[in-house]
């Protein structure tokens, strides 16, 4: 076990682990938010979706140790961000989630997506959201969401 | 579920009656209790909330609707309480929906017990829900009339509000208490059509921002004082046991508790117990296990589909038998079609993980579950715990996805749990399945072959058909073995032998091998392949009659076949404006099916990019009867559809060898992801006043048959065996 401090949500946290927990496990059994989900374990569903130093990273496959000290902004406090405001709110309008497991990865990469790209095409939106696996297959509805957060914000 | 289901208990409700009652908390609280035959007598003590209310009226003007249904996804969180909350008048924006535990008065008034399946929440919960509505609303006025000493007819309710003759009023939540003194209303009508507020609107779900905000807990998110997680190696073979264990190293691992085997449902299994995932994950990966697995049939796929294509060469249990079942025979070679179809195991992976939380302290448990089926894992858990039911409280977590997965027969997910925690003693404890154990863990779609044999007749419309169906009964060895009709399971051929298409001589039956496989219910069931079948089938026959293929169904379409007329009628007239449009290399490709009594029709566009189906766009007709929540329908149509995808993926199989199946997780078994989904979709719903049919299913069998009609027009192949590995 060792000690890692970390920058969540604008937050220091402290918290004890084996270094190769994976951030997702952390996050969720050690500092109790659970709004990041565990859906695969190997990166191939995005729904443990975090912006890590801002980036968009699978926080399952990212073992503790090597967070080192970039930001780690999770689906908790995206809605303190601008362009994550308008993008939660943008699914509220449109209806977007159904059981809502995957929602707060796709969140995570629709807001990364909008900061990076503030006009994306259809195919643009494919290639940022093509990780993030919806079983209910709201992809209709989140491409509609995407779009209209970004007139928005535009 | 089946539509055997549906049909099988359906007498079993003689009355029902109200119980109102105030409470210590403040209020008015409203029960429906339901007259059965068994459970009568138990039901009618009374019980401290939340057990048996359906709606709270809140001292602070809240209200309290409570769903007898899981939501995982499907809408009924908000649905439900729309109906409820528009008979009754209340202020929907007070309206909170919670998912109510187990317990008698929230059985299916159908079914006969508590669950999701068949779609049938709506179907079955209508006239449930707004009845209690218009009552509880009928009480409230009653008691702002004897206090205002005037008929209650010369009163009027809007948003939580009773409205007197003489400019009086009176919040709801002011008159609760005094209302839950007064005698239970009879006969109390409906709003007629045009007096709906909610019901028939388009409604936003309730539960949408917490979870786009991530404080919306599902069960694997539960945390309790003291808990630990569990997790259980399963034997690689179904059936298997376990040998031997070497546990040293797993119990040296920080933060591990104890491992020990116990009993599966099949087989046996490594139970390890630990303060947090990571530390129980880690130790599982460390046990070392040797299993026995020479006494368990050890299954193979390519085997098994060289067996049943054996089986489907002979005649199986008979379905149907209209006309002559050996018209075929007498149908000239040329004019004959054989076709065989293949079909794999599928398995549900819904997003959230399955995970069961339980306490038991000796003498009672507490259960946390997403769960389909809360009185069947209730049951289970009160049985592996050596309880009487009553002695189990059993919470329905919100759940991330289901499809059917959540609904076992044999409770195996909640039977685990209990026996984990009947070993830890008052240590509440959470089961979690990972993805691996998910994906590998059995309860898959069964595998199928189907074999055909169709006389066209001189009019190009099928003359003979003869259809044999190869594939596991999912009730059998189940509970719900009862079902079988003389050892047929009509959830293996819901879809065909029902089919609403003429044939005069038409033949259809089926085998049930027993495989060492558990199955269970995919989202739409049989439908799923049985949908494929036909409507494959009858896009070639319209193809070979160089007919158009939506004229060509409506002209094979049975006369009380409406719902599947008015779909289709529809869906020609929305997709006039692009059909005759698309480009060159592209092809539109038409299906229609129903199911649990909806009908959809289905138009697609699509080309072939990368050697694989792109899905330009799609157009959906759906005729749910009265639409309660057209923004739901629109969304369960864009969803299930794209979730039907899931056959069609090149990855979308699971597969045996030797008894091992040979996929763990998501990139072994692929699902759709945004890219194989269609990019736009317009959901049109057939205007109806006729009594509300489900929504969650019946989308998901129309979208791979319209998709591969398509492909067909552009390589003039066609594709008979799934998943389409190759175009």
């Amino acid at each position: 076990m060792q000690t890692f401090k970390l920058i969540v949500n604008d937050e220091q946290k402290e918290v004890s682990a084996d270094p190769r927990t994976p951030l997702l496990w952390v996050l969720r059994e050690d500092l109790k938010m659970t709004g990041t989900k565990y859906g695969c374990g190997i990166a191939s569903c995005g729904a443990c979706t975090v912006h890590l130093g801002g980036v968009p990273t699978r926080s399952c496959v990212v073992p503790i140790s090597l967070v080192g000290n970039r930001p780690i902004m999770t689906i908790e406090a995206i809605s303190n961000d601008p362009v994550g405001r308008v993008v939660q709110d943008a699914w509220v309008s449109e209806d977007v989630v159904q059981c809502g497991y995957c929602q707060s990865g796709q969140i995570m990469s629709a807001v990364a997506l909008l900061k990076a790209m503030p006009k994306p095409s259809d195919n643009d939106i494919e290639d940022s959201m093509g990780g993030n696996l919806c079983r209910c297959a709201t992809y209709v509805r989140i491409r509609q969401a995407i779009k209209t957060a970004a007139r928005q914000l535009g | 579920m089946t539509t055997a289901m549906i049909s099988g208990r359906s007498s079993i409700i003689r009355r029902t009656f109200l119980r109102v009652s105030s409470a210590a908390a403040g209020g008015l609280f409203v029960s429906l209790y339901l007259d059965w035959p068994a459970s009568a007598q138990q039901t009618a003590k009374p019980q401290s909330y939340p057990p048996d209310a359906f709606v709270h009226v809140r001292p602070d003007g809240k209200i309290v609707i409570q769903v007898n249904r899981l939501e995982f996804g499907q809408g009924v969180h908000t649905a439900l309480p729309m109906l409820l909350a528009d008979e009754m008048d209340a202020d929907w924006s007070q309206v909170i929906a919670d998912l109510a535990p187990a317990s008698d008065v929230y059985r299916d008034p159908l079914m006969g017990i508590q669950m999701v399946g068949g779609s049938g929440s709506i179907a079955h919960s209508f006239e449930q829900y707004r009845q209690l509505g218009a009552r509880t609303r009928a009480m409230l006025v009653a008691g702002a009339a004897a206090q205002w000493k005037v008929h209650p007819g010369q009163c009027h309710t809007e948003a939580s509000v009773v409205h007197g003759p003489n400019r009086q009023s009176a919040k709801y939540a002011e008159l609760a208490s005094a209302a839950a003194g007064l005698p239970i209303p009879e006969n109390v009508p409906l709003k007629k059509e045009s007096d709906l507020r909610l019901t028939g609107k388009k409604i936003r779900r309730l539960d949408s921002r917490s979870k786009c905000d991530g404080s919306q807990k599902y069960g694997l998110d539960l945390e309790l004082p003291g808990m630990k997680v569990a997790l259980v190696a399963h034997p690689p073979v179904f059936g298997a046991k376990v040998k031997s264990f070497d546990a040293s190293s797993a119990r040296a691992i920080p933060g591990v508790d104890d491992v020990f085997e116990i009993p599966l449902v099949r087989g046996t299994g490594i139970v390890v117990v630990a303060n947090r995932f990571w530390a129980a994950k880690q130790a599982r990966d460390q046990l070392h296990a040797d299993w026995d697995a020479a006494s368990v049939e050890r299954a193979d796929s390519a085997q098994l589909f060289e067996k049943y294509r054996e089986l489907a060469r002979t005649p199986g249990i008979v379905a149907v038998n209209r006309g002559d079942p050996n018209a075929i025979n007498a149908i000239p070679a040329a004019d004959r079609i054989v076709a065989e179809y293949e079909f794999p195991f599928l398995a549900h992976t819904p997003m959230e993980p399955l995970n069961t939380t339980v306490r038991f302290d000796g003498a009672r448990a507490e259960v946390w579950a997403g769960s389909q089926f809360q009185t069947v894992d209730q049951m289970a858990v009160a049985e592996t715990l050596g309880l009487k039911p009553e002695k189990v409280t059993f919470h329905t977590e919100m759940a991330g996805g289901g499809f059917g997965r959540r609904a076992t027969p044999d409770s195996h997910v909640q039977r685990e749990a209990a026996l984990i925690a009947k070993r830890l003693r008052g240590i509440p404890v959470k089961l979690i399945w990972t993805r691996e154990d998910d994906v590998q863990g059995g309860y898959y779609r069964p595998m199928h072959v189907h074999r055909l044999e169709v006389g066209v007749g001189a009019d190009g419309k099928p003359a003979a058909w003869r259809h044999v169906i190869v594939g596991q009964s999912i009730l059998a060895g189940t509970p719900f073995a009862s079902m079988l009709k003389n050892g047929l399971d009509e959830s293996t051929v819901e879809g065909a032998a029902d089919t609403h298409y003429t044939v005069p001589d038409f033949h259809v039956s089926a085998h049930h091998p027993v495989i060492n496989v558990p199955v269970l219910w995919w989202r739409s069931v049989g439908h799923s392949h049985n949908a494929f079948v036909m409507e494959t089938l009858i896009d070639e026959l319209a193809t070979r009659a160089n007919a158009d293929p939506i004229a060509y169904r409506e002209s094979l379409l049975a006369p009380d076949a409406n719902k599947l007329k008015t779909c289709l009628a529809l869906l020609e007239e929305k997709i006039a404006s692009w059909r005759p449009r698309v480009p060159r290399g592209h092809a539109v490709g038409i299906a229609c099916h129903e199911c649990f009594g909806t009908g959809v029709a289905c138009a697609v566009e699509v080309s072939i990019e990368n050697r694989r189906p792109r899905i330009h766009r799609a157009t959906i007709a759906v005729d749910p009867g009265f639409a309660v929540n057209p923004l739901t329908i629109e969304s369960q149509m864009q969803g299930g559809v794209s979730f039907g995808i899931t056959q069609l993926m090149p990855k979308g199989a699971i597969t045996l060898k030797d008894g091992r199946v040979e996929q763990r997780n998501w990139d072994g078994y692929t699902p759709p992801y945004i890219k194989d989904a269609p990019v736009t979709m317009d959901v049109h719903i057939v205007p109806s006043g006729e009594k509300p049919s489900g929504c969650g299913e019946p989308p998901v069998p129309v979208i791979s048959p319209a998709i591969v009609n398509a492909l067909s027009q552009l390589t003039g192949k066609r594709y008979r065996r799934l998943p389409l590995t190759e175009i």
